[in-house]
C-alpha cells in the first residue's frame, strides 16, 4: 500500500483520497466504498446540480424584468420552474447534508470506521445518479420537459402532453436511494458508536442526521407509491386519481404531502444539527439544553409528519381537517423555536468569535426565523386564503429551505472544509462573500414576500405593470445573491488548490473529528477512541490558545 | 478495527428490518387508498369482489403459506442441522411454490381480461365508479405484490446458488436469513390482500 501512495505523488495531501484503494485515480474513487470518498462523490454531484438549478432560477428572474418580456415563452417558463424545483428539491436539498456531510462525518463523529453498510452506501450513490440521469433525460426525450410544477399535481399531470412518466420514475429512483441512505444512517448511529459514546454524548449534528434518517425511511415510501400510481394512471388509466372514474384528485394531494411535508424536515433537521454543533464551538461554551435540542429534533420529526394538510387549506378539504392541521402546524413551530432560543442562549456570556462558519450559522438563525414567522402566516387559516399560491409562499419557503438548509450547508462547508481537505481558505474574502450573499438574498426574497402580499401569484411568466418596480428589485437582488454564491464557491475552490495547510483543529472544537489529522486518514482513527464526556466539553488549553491568537 | 462477524450479523438484521418497514409503508400507501374508496363505495366493492374466484385466492394463499414454511425449513436446515443440500432442496421448493403462485395469478388475471374487467376496458367503463376503482386497485396491488414475488424468487435463486457454491454456510448465513425475511414479507402482504379483495361481504 505504501508504494501505491508514493506512486500517487501529488495526491498525498489527501490520504483518504489515495490510500488503500484497489484501483488508482477516478476509477478507484467510483468503486470505493469508503464513506469519505462516497461523501465526495455526492458533493461533486449535488453541487453540480445546484449550479444547474441556480442558472435556471436566474433565467426565470430575467424573464420577470418586465411585464411584457419575451425572453422566455410561457411554456419554457413553466418547464423552468418545474425543473428548477425538481432539481433543487430532489437532487440537492433532500439528499444534500445527509449524503455529503452525513457520509463524510457521521462515522467520524461517533468514533467509527465507516458506515454500517459500505457497499449499500456506494449503491445508493449509483441509484441517485441513475435517478438524476433519468430526470435530466426526461427533459430532452419525448415531448419536452415537465411543466407540472415539482408537485406533479393531478389532474394536470395526467393530462399534460409532456414526458411526465419518465420524470416521475426518476424521482422514484431518487426516493429509493434516499431510503437506503436513511437505513444506513440509522443503523450506523446505533451500531458503529465507539466505546463510551452513549446516545447523549453524541454531537447534536448526529442527532439531526439520526432523526432525519427515520423520516427518510418512514415517509419516502409513501411518495414512492404515489408516484407509481401517477405512472400507472397515465399508462393504464387505473382511475384512482381520475374523477371521471370515481377517483379523487384531492387524495393525490394528501398522499403527496404525507411525504413532502416531512421532507421539509428531512431538509432542515440536519442543518439544525450542524448549527447546534457550531454554537458551542464559536461561543467556547457548552450547548444550552443539550437534551432539549436532541428531543426537539425527534419532536419535529414526529409532529412534522402530521401537518401535511396545511398545504391544502384551499383545495377543498373539510373545515375540521383544516382546523386540526392548522393547530398541529402551530404546534410544530414550538420545537423549532426551542432550538432557536437554545442557540441564542448558548452565546450568552460565551466568548463569541465570529469566524466565517459562525457567520453562516448566525445568518441561518436570522433567515430561518423570518421563514418560520412567515410560515405562521401561511399556517393560519384566514391569512393563508389571502397569500396561498402567491410569491409570499415562494418567498417563505426560500427563506426556510435556502436560508435554512442552504445556509446550514454553507456553514458546514466552511466549518469542515479545513478538515475535509486539509486546506484553509481566506477568512476576509469568505466574510465579504457572506455579506454579499446575505444582502442579495434578502433583497430578493423579502421583495418576493412583499410582492406576494400585494397579490402577485406564483408560477406566472408575466404580471400586471403595477408590480414592475418590485419585480426589478427582486431580479437585481437575485443577481447580487448569485454573485455572493460565486464569490463564496470561488474562495473555496481557490483554497482547495492554493490554500495554506490547515491545522488539525482550527476552531478549537471538542468533537471527535477535530482530534484527528486534517484531512483524516483512511481509517479515521489510529486506535478506537474511548469517550468519557459529552461533545462540547472544551479543554482549558483550547481556551488559552484562543486568547493567544 | 475489523468488524466482528457477530456485529455484521446484527447490522444486517437491523438494516433488513428497516428495509422491510419501508416496504410495508409502500403497501401502506395503497391500503390507505383502498380504505378511502371502500368506505366511499362499500356496495360496489362487494359486487366487484364477487367477480373474483375465491377458490383461486384460497389456493394461492395455501401455496404462499406453504412456501413460507419451506423457507423456514431451508434456513433451519443450514443453521441448526448444517445440511446444505437439504437447504438447497427446500429453497428450490420455495421458488417452485412462488412460480405456482404466479401461474395461478396469471390464470386469474387472464380471466378478468376476458371478461373485460381491466382499466380502460369498455365493459368496465359501464360499471359504477366503485367497481372501476376496485379493479384499478386490484390490478395495482396484486401486480405490485406479484412483482415482489418475482424479486423474492430471484433473491432465493441467488441464495440457492450461493448455498451450493459454499458462499453461504452455517457460519455465514445472515444473508440467507434476510432473504427468508423478505419472503415472509411477501407472504404477509398477501395475507392482507387476500381478505381485502376476495372475502369482502
Amino acid at each position: 500500500m505504501a508504494s501505491h501512495a508514493e506512486s500517487a505523488g501529488h495526491h498525498t495531501a489527501f490520504p483518504w483520497f489515495t490510500d488503500h484503494g484497489r484501483r488508482p485515480g477516478l476509477r478507484g474513487f467510483l468503486t470505493s466504498t469508503n464513506h469519505k470518498r462516497i461523501g465526495m462523490l455526492y458533493m461533486a454531484a449535488v453541487l453540480s446540480f445546484f449550479t444547474i438549478a441556480v442558472i435556471l432560477g436566474v433565467l426565470m428572474r430575467i424573464q420577470m424584468l418586465s411585464p411584457d418580456s419575451t425572453f422566455l415563452t410561457g411554456q419554457a417558463y413553466n418547464a423552468m420552474f418545474t425543473v428548477h424545483g425538481i432539481i433543487m428539491i430532489f437532487l440537492v436539498v433532500i439528499p444534500g447534508i445527509p449524503t455529503i456531510f452525513g457520509n463524510f462525518f457521521l462515522p467520524i463523529l461517533i468514533g467509527g470506521e465507516d458506515m454500517s453498510f459500505p457497499r449499500l452506501n456506494l449503491f445508493s450513490w449509483y441509484l441517485y445518479m441513475t435517478g438524476a440521469f433519468v430526470v435530466l433525460a426526461s427533459l430532452a426525450l419525448g415531448t419536452g420537459p415537465v411543466d407540472t410544477g415539482w408537485t406533479f399535481y393531478v389532474p394536470y399531470s395526467l393530462k399534460s402532453t409532456v414526458n411526465v412518466p419518465l420524470a416521475v420514475f426518476g424521482v422514484f429512483l431518487l426516493g429509493m436511494s434516499s431510503i437506503l441512505t436513511g437505513i444506513n444512517i440509522v443503523t450506523t448511529t446505533h451500531q458503529m458508536r465507539a466505546p463510551g459514546m452513549s446516545f447523549f454524548r453524541m454531537p447534536l449534528s448526529v442527532w439531526g442526521l439520526y432523526s432525519t434518517a427515520w423520516v427518510q425511511v418512514l415517509a419516502t415510501p409513501v411518495i414512492g407509491i404515489t408516484l407509481v400510481l401517477i405512472m400507472l394512471e397515465r399508462l393504464f388509466g387505473i382511475g384512482v386519481f381520475d374523477a371521471s372514474k370515481g377517483g379523487d384528485p384531492i387524495l393525490y394531494q394528501h398522499l403527496f404531502w404525507i411525504y413532502s411535508h416531512p421532507a421539509v424536515y428531512i431538509m432542515i433537521l440536519p442543518a439544525m444539527g450542524i448549527i447546534s454543533d457550531l454554537f458551542p464551538v464559536f461561543s467556547r461554551k457548552n450547548i444550552f439544553g443539550y437534551k432539549t435540542i436532541a428531543f426537539s429534533s425527534l419532536a419535529i420529526a414526529s409532529v412534522g409528519s402530521l401537518v401535511w394538510g396545511h398545504h391544502m387549506y384551499v383545495s377543498g378539504q373539510s373545515d375540521t381537517a383544516s382546523i386540526v392541521f392548522s393547530f398541529l402546524t402551530f404546534l410544530v413551530a414550538v420545537p423549532s423555536a426551542i432550538k432557536v432560543f437554545n442557540w441564542v442562549a448558548t452565546m450568552y456570556k460565551g466568548s463569541v468569535k465570529v469566524d466565517p462558519p459562525f457567520l453562516y450559522a448566525l445568518g441561518f438563525i436570522a433567515l430561518f426565523a423570518i421563514g418560520g414567522l412567515t410560515g405562521l402566516v401561511l399556517g393560519a387559516l384566514s391569512t393563508d386564503v389571502h397569500t396561498h399560491d402567491t410569491y409570499f409562499v415562494v418567498g417563505h419557503f426560500h427563506y426556510i429551505i435556502f436560508g435554512g438548509m442552504g445556509f446550514g450547508l454553507f456553514a458546514a462547508l466552511h466549518y469542515w472544509f479545513p478538515k475535509m481537505f486539509g486546506k484553509t481558505y481566506d477568512f476576509k474574502f469568505a466574510t465579504v462573500s457572506f455579506i454579499v450573499l446575505f444582502v442579495g438574498f434578502n433583497l430578493f426574497y423579502m421583495t418576493m414576500l412583499i410582492l406576494g402580499w400585494a397579490g402577485m401569484p406564483r408560477r406566472y411568466y408575466s404580471y400586471l405593470p403595477k408590480y414592475t418596480d418590485l419585480q426589478v428589485i427582486a431580479t437585481v437582488g437575485s443577481w447580487i445573491m448569485v454573485g455572493g454564491l460565486g464569490m463564496m464557491f470561488g474562495n473555496l475552490v481557490h483554497a482547495f488548490f492554493r490554500g495554506k495547510k490547515a491545522e488539525a483543529n482550527p476552531w478549537g472544537g471538542a468533537t471527535l473529528e477535530w482530534q484527528i489529522s486534517s484531512p483524516p486518514s483512511f481509517e479515521n482513527f489510529e486506535k478506537v477512541p474511548v469517550i468519557t464526556h459529552g461533545p462540547y466539553v472544551f479543554a482549558k488549553e483550547a481556551k488559552a490558545g484562543e486568547k493567544g491568537k | 478495527m475489523e468488524l466482528e462477524a457477530r456485529d455484521q450479523k446484527v447490522f444486517s438484521r437491523v438494516g433488513m428490518w428497516l428495509f422491510l418497514l419501508s416496504e410495508i409503508l409502500i403497501f401502506g400507501g395503497l391500503f390507505l387508498v383502498y380504505a378511502m374508496y371502500r368506505a366511499k363505495h362499500p356496495a360496489d366493492f362487494h359486487a366487484a369482489s364477487m367477480e373474483l374466484s375465491r377458490f383461486d385466492g384460497t389456493l394461492n394463499t395455501t401455496i404462499l403459506l406453504t412456501s413460507s414454511l419451506t423457507a423456514v425449513l431451508a434456513i433451519f436446515s443450514l443453521q441448526e442441522l448444517n445440511k446444505p443440500r437439504r437447504t438447497a432442496l427446500y429453497l428450490a421448493a420455495t421458488i417452485g411454490f412462488g412460480f405456482a403462485f404466479l401461474v395461478v395469478k396469471a390464470f386469474e388475471w387472464g380471466a378478468k381480461f376476458q371478461h373485460g374487467l381491466y382499466p380502460r376496458a369498455a365493459e368496465l367503463g359501464t360499471r359504477p365508479h366503485g367497481e372501476i376503482l376496485y379493479f384499478g386497485l386490484y390490478f395495482t396491488m396484486t401486480g405490485l405484490h406479484a412483482l415482489h414475488v418475482i424479486i423474492g424468487m430471484v433473491v432465493l435463486s441467488v441464495m440457492l446458488a450461493w448455498v451450493l457454491g459454499k458462499k453461504v454456510t452455517q457460519q455465514r448465513s445472515a444473508v440467507l436469513e434476510n432473504a427468508g425475511l423478505y419472503w415472509h414479507l411477501v407472504d404477509i402482504i398477501w395475507i392482507f390482500l387476500f381478505p381485502l379483495f376476495y372475502l369482502i361481504s
